[in-house]
C-alpha cells in the first residue's frame, strides 16, 4: 500500500473541523486547531477555495463550508424538500398510528424539525416547524446520530450530555452501545429521556446513495407508545415502513 | 367479513391516478401514470381519449395490485375529473372523432367574442353562473361541429355524442351516456337553477341536445363496471374541484377550501340556492349527493400560482427544485417592497382582464433573488386575498378559517404567509389527497360504505394550523401595494400584440 499523503489528510482534518461548529473559523483558529503553521494552512484553504469547498465570509475572513461540498456530499438535502417528498406518507404515519408525526435533520449537534404533523385528534396544538430538539434525548436525533457516527463522536465528546429527565442517557459508552443497537435494528426509540411521561419512536431516512438525509419519527405518552416500558411492536412496523416508504420516495433502492 | 374499500380515480389534466381507501379514509394504495399533451398550434392543447382510458384501466389495475385486492375487494368506484377538457364519440363503435379539446386551449377565443357580441361576456351568467370564456365546453363542441365535416349532421341524429372526461369513461366503463351536475354546470349549456339543458343556450351556443349526456346527481350507482372491474357498481361523478370540497368536508354554508397546485381554485359553499357574482366569482353546483338539497359554490379561480414557482425555477434558474423557493426565501426577512404580478395569460377572479401581463414591482437596488423568491410565493397569498374578499363580498359572510389541500401546502412559509395575508387560520386536513377522497366519499355514499356526512366529517382532522402573525398595519400596506401592481399589470395588450 502505497503512503498517505500528507496534504489531503491535512485537508480533511480541515474540513472536518468546519463541519463541525456553527461558527466559522479563520486561518489562525485553523491553524492552532492542527497544531501547523499559519502559512500551511493558508494554503490548503486557498485550495480548497479554488475547487469551492469552503468559502471564505467578505467581513470577517473566516471559513466555512463551501456550497459546492454541501451540494456534493450526498447527505446533503433541503429540509423543505425533504417535507414536500414525505408529506403523504408522514400523514399515513399519523393517521395508522394516531400520533403526531415529525420529521428532523440534524443541525449544529441537534434536531431540526423540518415536519410536522399533528396528533389526529383535533386538539389544539402548534407547528414545531424550525424548532430544534436535542439529539441525544429524542428518537429522532438517535436515529440520526446511529448512521452518523463522526457527528456523534464530536456530540460525544463535547461538553457532556445535558440531563432532561433522570431517564436521559448521559453515560457516552451507554450512548454509543445504544446507537450501535439502532444501526442494527434500524430503528431508535426513547422513553421519558426528554419529558418524563413522553416516548417517541423513529427511524432513519435514506436517499438513492443509502445515506441518510433525516429521520421520521412519532411522539405520544408512554402509556400509548409503550407495552411494560418497551415501544409497541405494531408502532415500530408503522414508523419503519413509512421510513421506507420516504426513502423509496427519494430514489432509494426498493426493499 | 373481510376489509372493503373504495377506489377513486382521479383523471386530471396531468395524469391518471387511482387512490384506494379504507372506512376510515385511510389511503391504501395509490398508482399513477401521465398521458400526452398534444399542442397541434399555439393556445391549442389535446389529448387522446383513448390513451387516457387506457391508462385509467391501468392505474385502476396497478393500485389494486399494489395493495393485493382484488375488483371483489371494492365496495364502490368513484370518478373525479378534470373539468371542461371535451370529448366527441362515435356511439356505435366508441370511437372518438376527434382529440379531446383540453379546458386550457383557447382556440375558441374567436367564437366567444361572436357568442358575447354586444351583450358582452355576461350575457348568459343569469342563467348559467359562468361569464363567456374559452375555459367552458359548450363553445369548444360548437368549434368541432363547425370545424370536423360532417360532424353536425350526425351529432343532430344522435350519432356522435358529447362527454367531458367523467362521461367518456363512465360510457367506457358501463355503457352509459350520463354526466353529473358538477359537470355540466361547466358547459355553459345547463341552467344552473333547474340543473336541466336550456334550449336557449343550446340554440345560442349552437349544440344539439341529442348529443348530449344525461344530466345525473355527483352520487348513485349509475351502473356496474364490465370487465376487467367485473361488477364494481360505479357510484359517483365530480368534477376534481367539486370532489376536493367533499374531501374537504366542506359541507356547511360559509365552509370554503383552496386546492393550491399550478393553478389555484377556491370554492365556498353558498347553500341550497345559486349565490350571484358581483366580484368577478363563477357561481356553479357544489355537488349533489343524493341526500338532501343540491348545493352550490361560489368558484374564484386563479390561473398562476404553483406555476409561477415552476417559472422561477425552470426560466429563471435560481433553484433547483420547486420546494427550494422556501429556502431562499427565508435568506431575507421580507419582500423589501417587491411585488409580483404572474398574469402570464391575463388575470382570473376577480380580475378577469385577458389584457393584463406580468409584472414585477418595487424593484430597487437593494432587491435580491431572495426578496423575488418572497415576491413569487406572495403572489399566491394575494391572490387568494383578492378572491377572498369576492367571496365575502358576494356571499354577504366573513370567511372564518380556509381550509387547503394542494402540492403547495408543503411549503410552510407559503402557509404561514397566506395566514398573514389573509388574517383567518388556514388549515391542512391530514389527507391531503382531496380530489380522490372527495370522489370516495361520494361513492361510498351512493352504496352506504358510510352511512352519512357526519361520518366522513368523523375522518376529518387537522393535519396543521397556520394562525395569522401579522400586524394589521403591514397587511394593510402590503395589500395596498399589492393592488397598485396589478393596476400596472392590466391593459398591457394592444391591437397589434
Amino acid at each position: 500500500m502505497p503512503g498517505r499523503i500528507q496534504s489531503i489528510e491535512r485537508a480533511a482534518a480541515i474540513l472536518r473541523l468546519l463541519s463541525g461548529r456553527s461558527r466559522r473559523l479563520g486561518v489562525a483558529e485553523l491553524a492552532g486547531e492542527l497544531g501547523l503553521p499559519k502559512g500551511t494552512v493558508h494554503g490548503i484553504l486557498r485550495t480548497l477555495q479554488f475547487v469551492g469547498f469552503v468559502e471564505q465570509d467578505r467581513e470577517s475572513g473566516k471559513y466555512q463550508l463551501g456550497a459546492a461540498l454541501l451540494h456534493m456530499g450526498s447527505s446533503y438535502l433541503d429540509g423543505n424538500e425533504l417535507r414536500t417528498r414525505a408529506l403523504n406518507w408522514a400523514d399515513a404515519l399519523a393517521t395508522q398510528s394516531g400520533e403526531s408525526v415529525r420529521i428532523g435533520t440534524l443541525h449544529e449537534n441537534q434536531v431540526l424539525i423540518v415536519h410536522h404533523v399533528f396528533r389526529p385528534d383535533d386538539s389544539r396544538q402548534a407547528l414545531e416547524v424550525g424548532s430544534l430538539v436535542p439529539a441525544h434525548a429524542t428518537a429522532l436525533g438517535k436515529a440520526l446520530l446511529a448512521s452518523h457516527r463522526y457527528l456523534a463522536a464530536e456530540l460525544l465528546g463535547g461538553d457532556g450530555l445535558m440531563s432532561y429527565t433522570p431517564a436521559t442517557v448521559t453515560d457516552i459508552y451507554r450512548l454509543r452501545r445504544e446507537l450501535d443497537d439502532i444501526s442494527e435494528h434500524g430503528w431508535a426509540s426513547e422513553v421519558g429521556e426528554l419529558y418524563r411521561d413522553m416516548a417517541s419512536i423513529a427511524a432513519p431516512i435514506t436517499d438513492r446513495r443509502r445515506v441518510t438525509v433525516g429521520a421520521i419519527g412519532i411522539t405520544g405518552p408512554i402509556e400509548r407508545l409503550c407495552e411494560a416500558a418497551r415501544p409497541r411492536p405494531e408502532l415500530i412496523g408503522y414508523v419503519t415502513t413509512s421510513a421506507r416508504s420516504v426513502s423509496r420516495e427519494l430514489g432509494a433502492l426498493p426493499w | 367479513m373481510s376489509e372493503r374499500y373504495v377506489a377513486a380515480i382521479d383523471q386530471g389534466t396531468a395524469s391518471s391516478r387511482c387512490l384506494v381507501f379504507d372506512r376510515r379514509a385511510r389511503i391504501v394504495s395509490v398508482a399513477q401514470k401521465e398521458h400526452r399533451h398534444y399542442f397541434p398550434r399555439p393556445g391549442w392543447v389535446e389529448h387522446d381519449p383513448e390513451e387516457i382510458w387506457r391508462n385509467v384501466l391501468e392505474v385502476v389495475d396497478e393500485a389494486l395490485a399494489k395493495a393485493e385486492l382484488s375488483p371483489a375487494d371494492l365496495s364502490a368506484l368513484g370518478i373525479a375529473n378534470q373539468r371542461e377538457t371535451t370529448v366527441l364519440w362515435d356511439r356505435r363503435t366508441g370511437m372518438p372523432v376527434h382529440n379531446a379539446i383540453n379546458w386550457e386551449d383557447t382556440r375558441t377565443d374567436q367564437l366567444c367574442r361572436e357568442l358575447a357580441g354586444d351583450a358582452g361576456q355576461d350575457r348568459f351568467r343569469e342563467k348559467t353562473g359562468l361569464p363567456i370564456a374559452t375555459y367552458f365546453s359548450g363553445p369548444k363542441v360548437r368549434w368541432l361541429l363547425d370545424r370536423v365535416p360532417g360532424l353536425r349532421e350526425r351529432a343532430e341524429e344522435g350519432e356522435v355524442l358529447f362527454g367531458t372526461i367523467d362521461s367518456w369513461l363512465i360510457w367506457n366503463l358501463c355503457g352509459r351516456h350520463v354526466t353529473d351536475v358538477t359537470n355540466a354546470s361547466r358547459t355553459m349549456l345547463m341552467d344552473l337553477n333547474t340543473r336541466e339543458w336550456d334550449d336557449e343556450l343550446l340554440s345560442a351556443v349552437g349544440v344539439p341536445r341529442a348529443m348530449l349526456p344525461e344530466i345525473r346527481p355527483s352520487a348513485e350507482i349509475y351502473g356496474q363496471a364490465g370487465p376487467p372491474l367485473a361488477g364494481v357498481p360505479v357510484a359517483s361523478l365530480l368534477g376534481d374541484q367539486h370532489a376536493a370540497l367533499v374531501g374537504q368536508t366542506c359541507f356547511d354554508p360559509g365552509d370554503a377550501k383552496c386546492t393550491y397546485g399550478t393553478g389555484s381554485f377556491f370554492l365556498l359553499n353558498t347553500g341550497e340556492a345559486p349565490a350571484r357574482s358581483e366580484s368577478g366569482l363563477l357561481s356553479t353546483l357544489g355537488y349533489d349527493l343524493g341526500v338532501g338539497k343540491p348545493t352550490y359554490a361560489l368558484e374564484g379561480s386563479i390561473a398562476v400560482t404553483g406555476a409561477l414557482v415552476q417559472w422561477f425555477r425552470d426560466n429563471i434558474g435560481l433553484i433547483g427544485s420547486a420546494p427550494e423557493i422556501e429556502t431562499l426565501a427565508l435568506t431575507v426577512e421580507d419582500n423589501g417592497g417587491c411585488y409580483f404580478v404572474p398574469a402570464f395569460s391575463g388575470l382570473f377572479a376577480p380580475h378577469w382582464r385577458s389584457d393584463a401581463r406580468g409584472v414585477i414591482a418595487g424593484l430597487t437596488g437593494y432587491i435580491n433573488k431572495g426578496h423575488l423568491a418572497r415576491a413569487v410565493l406572495e403572489a399566491t397569498t394575494w391572490q387568494t386575498r383578492e378572491v377572498m374578499d369576492a367571496m365575502n363580498a358576494d356571499s354577504g359572510r366573513s370567511l372564518a378559517e380556509l381550509r387547503v389541500d394542494g402540492g403547495m401546502t408543503a411549503n410552510n412559509l407559503l402557509m404561514q404567509t397566506l395566514a398573514d395575508v389573509l388574517d383567518v387560520p388556514v388549515v391542512r386536513p391530514i389527507v391531503a389527497e382531496t380530489v380522490s377522497l372527495g370522489s370516495a366519499y361520494a361513492a361510498g355514499l351512493a352504496v352506504g360504505f358510510w352511512p352519512d356526512l357526519a361520518s366522513l366529517e368523523a375522518n376529518w382532522h387537522k393535519a396543521a394550523e397556520w394562525l395569522p402573525a401579522m400586524d394589521g398595519a403591514a397587511r394593510a400596506k402590503g395589500y395596498r401595494k399589492w393592488k397598485k401592481a396589478v393596476a400596472l399589470a392590466v391593459d398591457w395588450l394592444d391591437d397589434d400584440d
